[in-house]
This record gives C-alpha cells, sequence and structure tokens, in this order.
C-alpha cells in the first residue's frame, strides 16, 4: 500500500469519527435546549401528564374490579400485578410520546422544512435529539406520580436485575421505534392533506394491538398473534412486561431484539419514504 | 296631560317588559349564531365525513373494550352488559354536546382574552356571558350525538327492566341539568384565563378525566369517585342520567342535582363577573 493510500485511509477514518462525534455533540445540545425549555413549562407539562394519568387509571380499576370478581385473578393477573402493569405503563406511555403525526401538516404548510432540508444532517435527528431531552424532564416530573399511585393501588413488583436492565433499554427501544413510525405516519401528509382518518384508525389499532388498553397476554389468541406480527408491542407491551413480567430471560433478549429489528425496518422506512415526500414537497412549492 | 299612548300597546319602559325583551333578544341571539355557524360549517361538508369516522373510531374502540369486559365477567360493579352500553351511549352524546357548543366557545373566550380581542364581547350592548357562550357551534359534532343515541338505544333495548315515560322525563331532566354542570365548570376555568392567561392545559386535564365517564363512576375508588362527581361534574353529567334509565336513581340524587346545579351556576356567574372586570384589554 503506498503512504497516499494509507494517509486517505486515516483521513477517512478521522473523518467518520469526526462525525460520530460530532453526532454526539448535536445530540447532546439538542436534548439540553430542550430540557431547559420544558423545565420553564413545568405546571404545564404536569397538568398534561396528570391528565394523562386518567386513562390507565380507568384500565386498571376495571381490570382490578375483574379480577376480584373473579376470586383474585384474571388468567393469572392479580389486583396487585394489573397494578404494576398500568403504573408501568404511565412511564412508558410518556416515553412514547414523539413528534405527532398531525404536525406534519403545519410543517409542511408553513414550509418548515425547507430549512432543514439545506442541512446536512437528515432532519429526524433534530425531533429525536429535542424529544429525548423532553424525556429526561418527564422521567423526572413522573416520580412523585408514580410514587402516589404505588402508595393508591398497591402493585406487586418484583423485578430481577436483568429484567431491570432491560426495561432501561427498551423504554428507549420503544421511543426510538415510535419516532420512526408515527414520522412515516406524518409523511403521509406529504401526498395528501385528508389524513386526520387514517391516523384515527392507526391509532385505534394500536390501542388495542399494543398492550396500552390491556395486557396482550389477555387479548383473544388470534389479536396475540396478529399482534406478532406488528411493531406496536415493541412500543407498549414488551417494555411493560420486561419489568413486571412474567417474562423469562429468554423472551427479554427475543424483545430487544425483536425491538432492534423494528428500528431497522422503520429507519429504511423513514429514508424511503423521506427521499420520495421531499420530491413531491418541493413539487409543491414550486 | 299625559302623551298618548295608542290602545293595547303597553308602555314601553315597563320593567317586566324589558326582562322579556331581553329574553327574547338572547333566544334571538343564540339562533342567529346557530345560523350563520350552520350555514358556515355546511360549505365544508367533507369535515363531516372525517368527523363521521372519527366518531366511528372512538366508538368502536369503546365498544371493543366493553366487549373485552364482558368476555370476562357478566357484570361489572353490578352493571350489565346492556346497562353499560347505556353509559356508553350517554357518554358519547355528552362528549358530542361538549364538542358542539361547549368547548369551541369557551377556547375562544382563552383566545379572546390572550390576544385582547375579548373587548368585541364586553363592547356589546349584551350579557357577556351569554354571548361569549354561544358564539361557536360546530354542528359536525353533532355526529357523536346522534350515534350515542343509537348505543343508548341499542342498550336499553337489551335492558330487562323496561323504560317508561318517567324515566325518560327523569333522563331528559338529568342530562340537561348534567350538561349544565359540565359547562359552568368549563366556564369556572375557562375564566381563569382572566387570572392566569394559559388554562389551555387545565383543559387538557379535563379531557383526560372526562374519559373516566366511559364507566359509572361507582367502579372507582372513593376519593376519585367523589372528585369525578363534585370537582369534575362526570359523575352527575353521564352516570346519573344512566342512573334514571337502568331504575337506579333516586329522588335524593335527583334533588342533590339539582341544588348543586344551582350553587354551581351561582358561582359560575360569581366568577364570570370578578373575571371578566379585571379584563383590562391587551390590545389597547
Amino acid at each position: 500500500m503506498s503512504d497516499l493510500a494509507v494517509a486517505g485511509e486515516v483521513d477517512r477514518l478521522g473523518e467518520r469519527e469526526g462525525r460520530v462525534r460530532s453526532m454526539v455533540r448535536l445530540y447532546a445540545t439538542l436534548a439540553r435546549v430542550s430540557m431547559m425549555e420544558q423545565f420553564q413549562y413545568r405546571a404545564a407539562n404536569y397538568f398534561y401528564m396528570v391528565g394523562m394519568v386518567i386513562e390507565p387509571v380507568i384500565y386498571l380499576v376495571v381490570w382490578s374490579t375483574i379480577a376480584r370478581q373473579q376470586g383474585g385473578s384474571v388468567d393469572g393477573y392479580t389486583a396487585g400485578t394489573f397494578a404494576a402493569y398500568y403504573i408501568v405503563w404511565t412511564l412508558v406511555r410518556n416515553m412514547n410520546i414523539v413528534f405527532t403525526p398531525f404536525g406534519w401538516e403545519e410543517r409542511i404548510r408553513e414550509g418548515q422544512l425547507s430549512a432543514q432540508l439545506v442541512r446536512p444532517i437528515h432532519p429526524i435527528h433534530y425531533d429525536l435529539g429535542s424529544f429525548a431531552g423532553w424525556k429526561v424532564v418527564v422521567i423526572l416530573l413522573w416520580i412523585p406520580i408514580a410514587a402516589v399511585l404505588t402508595l393508591v393501588f398497591e402493585p406487586e413488583l418484583d423485578p430481577t436485575v436483568a429484567q431491570i436492565a432491560t426495561f432501561a433499554v427498551a423504554i428507549w427501544g420503544a421511543y426510538l421505534i415510535r419516532s420512526l413510525l408515527l414520522w412515516m405516519l406524518g409523511m403521509i401528509t406529504f401526498w395528501t392533506t385528508r389524513v386526520t382518518a387514517i391516523f384515527e384508525v392507526y391509532f385505534a389499532l394500536e390501542l388495542l394491538l399494543s398492550g396500552r388498553l390491556l395486557p396482550i397476554g389477555l387479548m383473544p389468541g388470534w389479536v396475540q398473534d396478529l399482534a406478532n406480527y406488528l411493531p406496536f408491542e415493541s412500543t407498549f407491551g414488551f417494555p411493560i412486561t420486561s419489568l413486571v413480567g412474567p417474562i423469562t430471560n429468554r423472551e427479554l433478549v427475543e424483545g430487544l431484539l425483536r425491538q432492534a429489528a423494528w428500528i431497522a425496518i422503520g429507519a429504511i422506512g423513514v429514508n424511503l419514504m423521506w427521499r420520495r415526500g421531499v420530491k413531491a414537497y418541493t413539487a409543491v412549492n414550486g | 296631560m299625559s302623551a298618548p299612548v295608542a290602545d293595547g300597546v303597553p308602555d314601553p319602559g315597563a320593567p317586566d317588559l324589558v326582562l322579556e325583551r331581553r329574553r327574547m333578544q338572547g333566544l334571538r341571539l343564540v339562533g342567529l349564531h346557530l345560523r350563520v355557524n350552520v350555514m358556515n360549517e355546511l360549505q365544508y361538508r367533507s369535515n363531516f365525513a372525517i368527523q363521521l369516522i372519527q366518531s366511528m373510531v372512538a366508538l368502536g374502540t369503546g365498544l371493543v373494550a366493553l366487549a373485552l369486559v364482558f368476555d370476562r365477567t357478566d357484570t361489572l360493579d353490578g352493571w350489565t352488559r346492556p346497562q353499560l352500553l347505556v353509559v356508553m351511549g350517554v357518554f358519547t352524546i355528552v362528549g358530542g354536546i361538549i364538542g358542539f357548543v361547549i368547548e369551541p366557545n369557551m377556547g375562544r373566550v382563552m383566545t379572546d382574552v390572550r390576544q385582547g380581542t375579548f373587548d368585541h364581547v364586553l363592547t356589546k350592548p349584551v350579557d357577556s356571558q351569554l354571548l361569549s357562550s354561544v358564539r361557536e357551534f360546530r354542528v359536525w359534532r353533532l355526529t357523536d350525538v346522534v350515534l350515542g343515541l343509537v348505543v343508548l338505544v341499542w342498550g336499553i333495548t337489551g335492558l330487562d327492566t323496561s323504560v317508561g315515560v318517567l324515566d325518560g322525563l327523569a333522563f331528559a331532566a338529568t342530562l340537561a341539568g348534567g350538561s349544565s354542570l359540565v359547562y359552568c365548570l368549563w366556564l369556572v376555568v375557562t375564566s381563569g384565563s382572566f387570572w392566569f392567561v394559559r388554562m389551555d392545559h387545565v383543559q387538557e386535564l379535563f379531557f383526560g378525566l372526562y374519559r373516566a365517564g366511559q364507566y359509572p363512576v361507582s367502579v372507582y375508588p372513593a376519593w376519585l369517585r367523589l372528585s369525578l362527581t363534585y370537582l369534575v361534574p362526570i359523575g352527575f353529567a353521564v352516570t346519573v342520567p344512566s342512573e334514571s334509565l337502568t331504575g337506579r336513581l333516586t329522588w335524593e340524587r335527583g334533588l342533590i342535582t339539582l341544588g348543586f346545579l344551582v350553587i354551581a351556576f351561582a358561582i359560575t356567574r360569581f366568577v364570570w363577573v370578578r373575571g371578566s372586570r379585571r379584563y383590562s384589554g391587551a390590545s389597547a
């Protein structure tokens, strides 16, 4: 190998390292800015979070009532397990909130994407970075809410170290998958503005097939089979069950691998749609 | 000599007539705003299709949730499946009423206060609370009322007990009373914007809480049941009307609703008058 080639190789290596480093710095900055921003709106964030807690409390009350009526449990779920499931649910749900597909109409109509198009980095990184910063605020604000819910509903929670570790990874996996999915959903707006109905149907399917309404294990068999082939469970049911159980170590690993697969599929999907969508976008703007 | 007054034409200055005229004016005001809003919305007929899909998806998921419950049990806290269908119907109807008139008007007041355009309400020679409550109507949201009625009838036909005329009247009265209570609460929250400006997050909180009305409030633990009844009147708006159709309503409860309604109206009026007096017009 000639000296020149070696030098080129080193250069390229350095370039790649520099790219990674600048990405990390970009994420850190975006996250920090949105953290500071969201801390200013503590009260607003709290109202939002408390309003959201009602949803799982409804499911929890209804299903623990049924468990009690059935002599203590529904398919192995006791009032205590339901409590654990729906309390962990509140954190996973908060991790799950990403840029809304309804926001794409404004992005496109007001030309907000134009500025991002000239930057050298794919625009999804800006969303991922700033929402990740918001998550840190959300987790902090969530702790007192979880404490109150724990006192009121007495959950049965006894995770192993492996479960806790998996959960810590899985909530970020869920965040990433749902970001990618909702980006794809939102990008439909590039082609048609009548998207509300599509979004509503999507969210209804997600509610039923993700474990958000009810642990997937309690759904009818064919729903469980169907959910296996869809990404929704990776964003809701799996992270919750990874901490609450019942789950084997093997299932923990499988769940993480499945998340990784959905992240890969989501990334490819976002890229393909984005490339085509941008063409439609520039066409609209002439 | 007094001014000649034509036979049969009463003195227009008589106090009870002024009151009568004001009432007529109020009704005409509501009618006029309603007509303009309806004509405006009828231009956007595709919005109806979107609203229909939205309403049906929401109702559909609610019904699936109920089906999952009754897959496992025959009664929930003593409520049978048809009875919970009645609750779901009332929940959807009241949701439609909120979306039709309460939420759009209250949202507009919040925007007006924030942007300083609330002057347009205060400078008109009619009662500001009345005017603020009837400026906006989302006609398509009545879809929920219609769909809710369908579910309600479906539930009623499955009931073991029959529903008499008296029950029907009690239902109409409690539904009107309960919806008025929701209006009162929302107006108090909205009046908060005279002091704090940003109140939309409280509105978010209400939407979250309203979902609890899908089930009778008696299933919830005491602390939640009480706040869902007196703090956020979902118990009165959804559960009590449902009780009137499922033979659970007692005279006492009916009277409590009425009494609470009177108190709520007085408080609401007081807060509104105080609040609107504080408004100083950000645009000026």
